[in-house]
């Protein structure tokens, strides 16, 4: 299941310090973890602490001082984490942690929701989405070495059940390999006896803004990164991702909006109106932050609909997905407007007949009359 | 034969504290203030070998500001209530380089500890791990301006408990709750006392597993007393069993270092404007109070620990 195989992907990437807290629909990958650390097949210091607010803050403090690190959580925890997040990407420290996407109480929900992650959006912490257990497995792998070169902390992200407890064949490729992909983590600046400096310290305006510019400079190297890096694990273990990836998009006059496992069902949609002719087409978000501006841009100018499927919803103005889309494609020519349909919140399914519902009504939206859809809304 | 060479041990003590300085001088706290002092004997023990972490407090700003640091040792500032999470990490991080003589100490104020950050510091003392905990205590939250703790003392004033509304309640005991976890030490320090805090520092340093240290700080603003003061006021603190000196070992084996001399609390308090609006009757009630406690104290310091 998408749980062993975070797991795995931990192992492999020879973390040295996990702190985690139990949550469903995460629990396995802390459970199988802890077995793999008191098995000693991996070498890792496991902080089995009281909260996610503290697990957060042992991997900062592991962080800060050169190890490698690794957290999992989910919805309340992922909330409770909320200020550390902050604290992780300020520090710039490159920790990696699996949300596995769970609705908001209340009412309690351990469903598929992608509101938990999508809140964190402004927490300086790049995000990347995944459809399959293999995804999983190798963007955990993918994303330490993302965040090491660019001194970043990154989430990865995947849907509850359909993937955390869904299971799939996934290649775990070999460790040796993966050593040469993934060198030990070298910070450059660290907690170090010998050297008294004070990290974190009061700042003054005259060098906080400098700072965020910093950060902001390294957001805007993480596409490069993330791209060169995706490419090299192409070229080593022969499975391809991008930030956004398309799927019979190059032809298609309406294309879909998705992000995680919705991706799925809506390949299998797409494939039944490409049957009749009609030229459907998706284009899969992964990473949200990051947000890769430019290929959205060039991948929707010049089509008659895009359609975003949000499984998620910001109170007050819509799905998070179509709001980014909308905001990164403002005044660009030839972009069609954006549709929005939030749909499988708190983990209502979105069936195939979900995805079909929302091609026809989008196919009948020639301009933007509302902010969003609810799509087979009961009364 | 023995007084003798107690008598030179505790000079050779008083000699490497005297010459010994880690931190540096340029910070920026307040004319005298407690923490600061707290900071300077603690280091001078723990030696440069030593990771300090800060949590949010009056020591954010005292170690000073980006891109200095005025404690000779590497700091890491972190969140307010994670500085025994934060250090649970750097301790695993450093054991994990080898590093398992570095002293790792964390060093937080009495709303960090008291309060906000105590669900972080049980987790890490029932987890025993092998940090140095200290917490500076001024009795309120500084740093903001003087608001109440729940180690506030019992009707004292503050910006939050006005003198009308003084501090209801009696000031958390928090070297219980650290005893309750069974950890290795728990003690309480006093500047005033430099020997009895170094030997306390010493004893900490000699061991392993969480190990709690509780200082008392006197705060010339929040106390409102005269920053020539600070010695004195916590010296009182101590002499008037508000602030009683003594050890825990193994959150069981009690031990009282400092007899104190009983002055009346009325002394002590009346040096200090938070306490300005007292009447006689509540200064009779903070006596019976502290005097209840101190016998509690000896009690627990008669009781032999359970043993198998
Ligand atoms: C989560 C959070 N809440 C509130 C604050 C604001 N804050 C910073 S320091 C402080 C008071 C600290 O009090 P204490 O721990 O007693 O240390 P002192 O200031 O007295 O040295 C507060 C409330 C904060 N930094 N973080
Ligand atoms: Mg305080």
């Amino acid at each position: 299941m998408g749980n062993h195989a975070v797991s795995w992907g931990v192992l492999r990437s020879r973390a040295q310090v996990i702190a985690a807290y139990p949550i469903t629909p995460q629990t396995q990958i802390v459970e199988e973890l802890s077995e793999m650390c008191a098995d000693g097949d991996l070498d890792a210091t496991f902080i089995k602490v009281e909260s996610e607010h503290s697990a957060m803050a042992c991997c900062i403090g592991a962080a800060q001082a050169g190890a490698r690190t690794f957290t999992a959580t989910s919805a309340q925890g992922l909330a409770l984490m909320h200020e550390l997040l902050h604290w992780a990407s300020g520090a710039r420290l490159p920790i990696v942690m699996t949300d596995v996407n769970r609705a908001m109480a209340p009412g309690w929900s351990i469903w598929a929701d992608q509101l938990d992650s999508l809140a964190q959006r402004d927490t300086g912490w790049m995000q990347m989405y995944c459809e399959s257990n293999q995804e999983v497995f190798d963007l955990t792998v993918c994303s330490y070495k993302i965040a090491e070169q660019l001194d970043l902390p990154i989430m990865v992200v995947y849907d509850a059940f359909l993937l955390s407890h869904t299971s799939e064949v996934v290649d775990i490729t070999d460790q040796g390999p993966i050593d040469d992909f993934l060198p030990p983590r070298q910070a450059e600046l660290k907690l170090d006896p010998g050297k008294p400096y004070a990290f974190g310290s009061l700042v003054m305006p005259e060098y906080y803004y400098e700072m965020r510019y910093k950060l902001q400079e390294a957001m805007e190297r993480a596409g490069g990164v993330i791209d060169s890096v995706l490419e090299e694990w192409a070229e080593r273990f022969g499975r391809k991702y991008g930030q956004v990836e398309g799927y019979k998009l190059d032809d298609a006059d309406i294309v879909l909006v998705t992000s995680g496992t919705t991706t799925s069902t809506t390949k299998y949609m797409v494939n039944q109106y490409r049957e009749r002719g009609e030229k459907v087409g998706i284009l899969k978000m992964r990473t949200l932050r990051p947000f890769p501006v430019e290929r959205v841009r060039k991948e929707l100018a010049g089509r008659k609909r895009v359609l975003v499927i949000d499984k998620n919803m910001s109170p007050g103005l819509g799905g998070v997905w179509a709001q980014e889309l909308r905001a990164a494609t403002a005044h660009i020519p030839d972009v069609p407007p954006i549709q929005c349909y939030i749909a499988g919140l708190g983990g209502r399914d979105i069936r195939p007949e979900t995805v079909r519902d929302v091609i026809e009504h989008g196919k009948t939206q020639e301009s933007l009359e509302k902010e969003y859809h609810w799509i087979q809304l009961k009364n | 034969m023995k007084a003798v060479s107690e008598f030179s041990k505790s000079k050779r003590l008083i000699k490497d504290f005297k010459e010994r300085e880690i931190m540096g001088p340029g910070h920026l706290a307040c004319q005298g203030c407690g923490a600061t002092l707290n900071m300077r004997y603690l280091l001078k023990e723990a030696g440069p070998n030593t990771v300090m972490v800060i949590p949010a407090c009056c020591w954010t700003i005292i170690d000073g500001q980006f891109p200095f640091n005025t404690l000779g040792v590497p700091v890491m500032h972190t969140a307010f209530e994670t500085a025994a999470s934060a250090a649970s990490g750097v301790r695993a991080a450093l054991d994990r380089q080898g590093k398992e003589d570095t002293n790792v100490i964390a060093f937080a104020g009495d709303g960090g500890t008291f309060d906000i950050g105590l669900q972080a510091l049980s987790g890490a003392a029932e987890r025993n791990e092998n940090i140095i905990y200290c917490c500076y205590d001024n009795e309120a939250y500084m740093n903001t301006g003087i608001q109440r703790s729940s180690a506030t003392p019992e009707l004292a004033w503050t910006t939050t408990t006005p003198e009308g509304h003084p501090k209801q309640g009696k000031k958390k005991d928090i070297i219980q709750i650290l005893a309750a976890h069974g950890i290795p030490y728990a003690a309480t320090l006093n500047a005033a006392f430099p020997e009895d805090f170094l030997k306390k520092v010493r004893t900490a340093l000699s061991m392993k597993g969480t190990r709690f240290l509780h200082m008392i700080s006197a705060c010339p603003p929040g106390w409102k007393i005269d920053s020539s003061m600070s010695i004195k006021a916590m010296r009182m603190a101590t002499e008037s069993k508000a602030f009683p000196l003594y050890e825990v070992y193994d959150g069981v084996k009690y031990h009282i270092t400092h007899e104190s001399k009983g002055t009346p609390v009325k002394d002590y308090l009346k040096m200090q404007g938070r306490f300005r609006h007292l009447t006689a009757e509540n200064v009779d009630f903070i006596q019976r109070r502290l005097d209840y406690q101190w016998e509690q104290l000896l009690h627990r310091g008669q009781l032999e620990p359970f043993n198998g």
